[in-house]
């Protein structure tokens, strides 16, 4: 209990450093969300009056704590340049880009498994130094770079998919993910080839710990002793690297949209900072920042239930 | 252990899945076989959905399908009857008499009123942010409704092309019932709105009570291709069929299931020069880049020779004030700009900064060729690339610059909206021009109410421009649209705007 109430505080503390900060990079920023509003037909008079009815001219501290008081009741604001509530705008992109953690988080996990499992078992042998030649290979491709050269052979060449032709879900929910598995496949490529090199390492540091031989002289069979023994203590850091991957593979997103013209949460934030749009990029970092917190306190949650002592620990 | 890991998540996975298929389902609509088309647009309509907000080229080209003013512009750059069925200036230009069209109806059914019109002309003129979006509405007395087909507009000042600003999309007639124009956008164009989705799409279905003759395709998504580089790629995979700027480049490329359009962007493009900021606050100086310049080759670089040359702040599409000798005032003439420079003491040379929008390539592109075309009179150009955001708050509102490459269009068919900017006192004189027989020119046109006279008047400050060097004009840059050949009909007008209901299916 007094672990969760923990956690739950350094969430909070933490979504508030990181709204703030965001607030404080604005006023950095060259450009004016009012002059950006106005385009070629800003006069100093329009400038001015606009600044005020945003409340662009009270101080930094002032305009943060108006906007986190009205986030705290659930009122994100309105846009400036859309006009719309950007609870609207937020709540229509994460889909799209949550589907999209999702498949690569499928793909990395449904991969990494089973091929860390088996190189373990085959250590040493053809298969093993391949696979591992693979991993390192994949491992240094960044996603953007990927994305270009999957675009290349499963859309130009395969013909698998039309690049730039992404099919929203509100229209086809199977085109959607038939085109999102692409971008996916980005993303998890180099966070598989990792958690495939971890599972095996760890796998293989495991095999040589005492538990092991005791199992083995109580009369189990190889089979048995990696599954319920081996395979459950060497899981724990390969967990750990999941969430992080999974939280990473959110905020990495902003790059692949861009790549696979993919109007998520990242499109939204990339223009809007752009237009200067505020509370856009306000709800958007927070959002991001939200979830990734997020998925860490779940990965807590599972290793707790994993294993027992770290609660213990804490 | 792994076996029931995987299956937990799968689960999950399909459960999320469903979830956003039935959330989709519910606003499925069921049009099996009915005509579309999709457009893509380099930009989303960052804007309201409120037309009298609405100030970005972009955005005004797709709401001059949905919304219209009292009068508007037609492809040969007249203006014709719209909401009014007939307007009547009078002879000193200060009242404008309007006529109701009998019989039209807003996208929700409801009828036009005089009330409707009274109420968008004074929400026009609203001066609740420091003063109105369009300038010649501060003009504005009061509008009068005498019976319910008239409307009166009086004028403060005499003003004869007032009219022509009420074909400004910022300028339409909106329904005075609707409390929430900010996102429920109704008007009387030949296509109303339907959905938007931010940085996505843009969709707009035909209003089959439109007054005229109305749209031919039914529904039209505007569809956002923030990716320049895939643009070719998107209209060969057929997620689009028709882009309205492509580069001469692009053109090039693509296959012969497309047809390539071309006409021209209608704006003034030049290199923009800060006439009170060193060094160009020296006449010499410009006019030795004027002689350093060839726009000729910069059009042969940039696209493919493609393009008209131009002299002053005017493009032929208006073809009553254009004045095409003014392109032969600067001939490329290097000895000439050499001594020019000398004379102004840069003879040792001379070093200054381009700033330029980034999101402009062609722009961009003309940029390096002039910075190489002023290196052979001894002229160090450095080019700054600059966000839009930047150039607007900097360049454009804050004059803090030297020199800028940029493209200025007319928002309205008068050629006031490209030559009032240049007096010395206007908000939008971004390059300070100060010269007092431009600022008398500019005055005595706008209270002319002579057209003979008025002409002449803004013809003389054409010649001001281009004689004081104001600027190094360069072109009207062309325009190339790209559109697959299952449609046809599309229309070049002399505004920035994409009109969609001209369009058909051919086959």
């Amino acid at each position: 209990m007094k672990y969760t109430v923990k956690k739950l505080i350094t969430m909070a503390v933490t979504l508030f450093v990181v709204s703030f900060l965001v607030y404080g990079a604005f006023s950095l920023m060259a450009g004016d969300p009012a002059t950006s509003m106005l385009g070629t037909q800003a006069t100093p008079e329009k400038v001015e009056a606009l600044r005020e009815e945003l409340g662009l001219n009270d101080p930094l501290a002032v305009q943060y704590f108006r906007w986190a008081a009205a986030f705290l009741k659930g009122d994100m604001g309105t846009s400036y340049s859309y006009q719309m509530p950007v609870s609207r705008m937020v709540g229509d992109k994460i889909p799209v880009t949550l589907t999209l953690t999702l498949l690569a988080f499928l793909m990395v996990a449904g991969t990494a498994i089973p091929l860390g499992i088996y190189t373990a078992r085959h250590q040493g042998g053809p298969a093993d130094r391949f696979i591992c030649m693979l991993n390192q290979a994949v491992m240094a491709v960044p996603p953007f770079f990927s994305g270009i050269l999957i675009t290349l052979v499963f859309g130009r060449i395969l013909r698998l998919f039309t690049p730039g032709g992404y099919i929203s879900y509100k229209e086809d929910v199977g085109g959607f993910i038939g085109y999102m598995i692409f971008p996916a496949l980005a993303v998890a490529l180099p966070k598989a080839a990792m958690a495939a090199k971890l599972l095996r390492s760890s796998v293989l540091s495991e095999v040589r710990r005492d538990y092991v031989r005791t199992a083995y002289s109580r009369g189990g069979s190889s089979r048995q002793v990696f599954y319920r023994h081996i395979l459950k203590n060497a899981l724990i850091p390969v967990i750990t690297f999941l969430g992080m991957a999974l939280a990473d593979m959110v905020a990495g997103s902003i790059i692949i949209e861009q790549v696979f013209s993919i109007p998520g949460l990242g499109r939204i934030l990339l223009t809007s900072i752009a237009n200067r749009d505020y509370p856009v990029v306000e709800a958007v970092i927070v959002c991001i920042a939200f979830i990734v917190i997020l998925i860490n306190l779940i990965v807590d949650i599972i290793y707790q239930w994993v294993d027992p002592r770290i609660s213990a620990e804490v | 252990m792994k076996s029931k890991g995987l299956k937990k998540l799968l689960s999950v996975f399909v459960l999320t899945a469903l979830t956003i298929a039935l959330g989709a389902c519910s606003g499925d609509k069921a049009d099996g076989n009915s005509s579309r088309i999709t457009i893509g647009i380099p930009q989303d309509v960052e804007d309201s959905l409120d037309p009298h907000k609405a100030v970005a080229a972009g955005t005004k080209e797709v709401y001059f399908n949905i919304f219209e003013g009292l009068v508007k512009p037609d492809s040969e750059g007249n203006l014709i009857p719209a909401v009014a069925s007939e307007y009547h200036p009078s002879e000193d230009g200060r009242v404008y008499t309007f006529t109701l069209r009998d019989g039209i109806k807003f996208h929700d059914g409801s009828p036009v009123t005089v009330e409707d019109v009274k109420y968008s002309m004074e929400k026009c003129a609203d001066a609740g942010r420091g003063e109105p979006l369009i300038a010649a509405f501060s003009n504005l007395e009061s509008v009068n409704t005498p019976d319910d087909k008239t409307i009166e507009i009086f004028l403060k000042e005499p003003d004869t092309e007032f009219a022509a600003e009420l074909a400004n999309v910022a300028a339409a007639i909106i329904p005075a019932s609707n409390s929430e124009p900010d996102t429920n956008p109704i008007g009387t164009g030949p296509y109303k709105f339907v959905s938007r989705s931010p940085q996505e799409s843009f969709v707009v279905e035909r209003f089959d009570e439109y007054w005229g003759e109305g749209a031919h395709i039914e529904n039209v998504t505007f569809k956002v291709c923030a990716n320049a580089d895939s643009i070719v790629m998107d209209l060969e995979g057929g997620s689009i069929d028709m882009f309205a700027r492509v580069t001469a480049a692009q053109a090039a490329e693509l296959s012969d299931k497309f047809e390539v359009l071309e006409g021209t962007m209608n704006l003034v493009q030049a290199l923009y020069l800060n006439n009170e900021a060193e060094p160009f606050d020296d006449i010499r100086v410009r006019q030795a880049l004027c002689y350093a310049a060839s726009s000729q080759e910069i059009m042969d670089f940039v696209s493919g020779g493609k393009g008209t040359e131009i002299g002053s702040s005017m493009f032929p599409a208006f073809g009553k004030y254009y004045m095409e000798e003014l392109k032969d005032t600067y001939q490329q003439d290097l000895e000439k700009a050499k001594s020019l420079l000398a004379e102004a003491g840069y003879g040792e040379g001379l070093s200054f900064t381009i700033t330029v929008p980034s999101n402009y390539q062609q722009h961009i592109d003309t940029a390096q060729v002039l910075a190489e075309q002023f290196k052979a009179v001894g002229a160090e150009a450095r080019i700054q690339l600059v966000e839009w955001e930047s150039w607007l708050s900097d360049v454009y509102a804050g004059r803090n610059y030297q020199a800028t490459v940029v493209g200025v269009d007319a928002s309205s068919l008068t050629a006031r909206a490209l030559l009032e900017r240049f007096e010395s006192g206007h908000p939008g004189n971004f390059i300070n021009f100060n010269n007092k027989e431009y600022d008398a020119a500019v005055r005595a046109a706008i209270a002319s109410t002579d057209d003979a006279q008025k002409t002449g008047y803004y013809k003389e400050c054409q010649r001001i421009l281009s004689a004081e060097a104001a600027n190094v004009y360069i072109q009207d840059l062309p325009e190339f649209v790209a559109l697959n050949k299952k449609y046809a009909g599309y229309e070049f007008y002399p505004l920035y705007v994409q009109d969609i209901s001209r369009l058909y299916i051919s086959e």
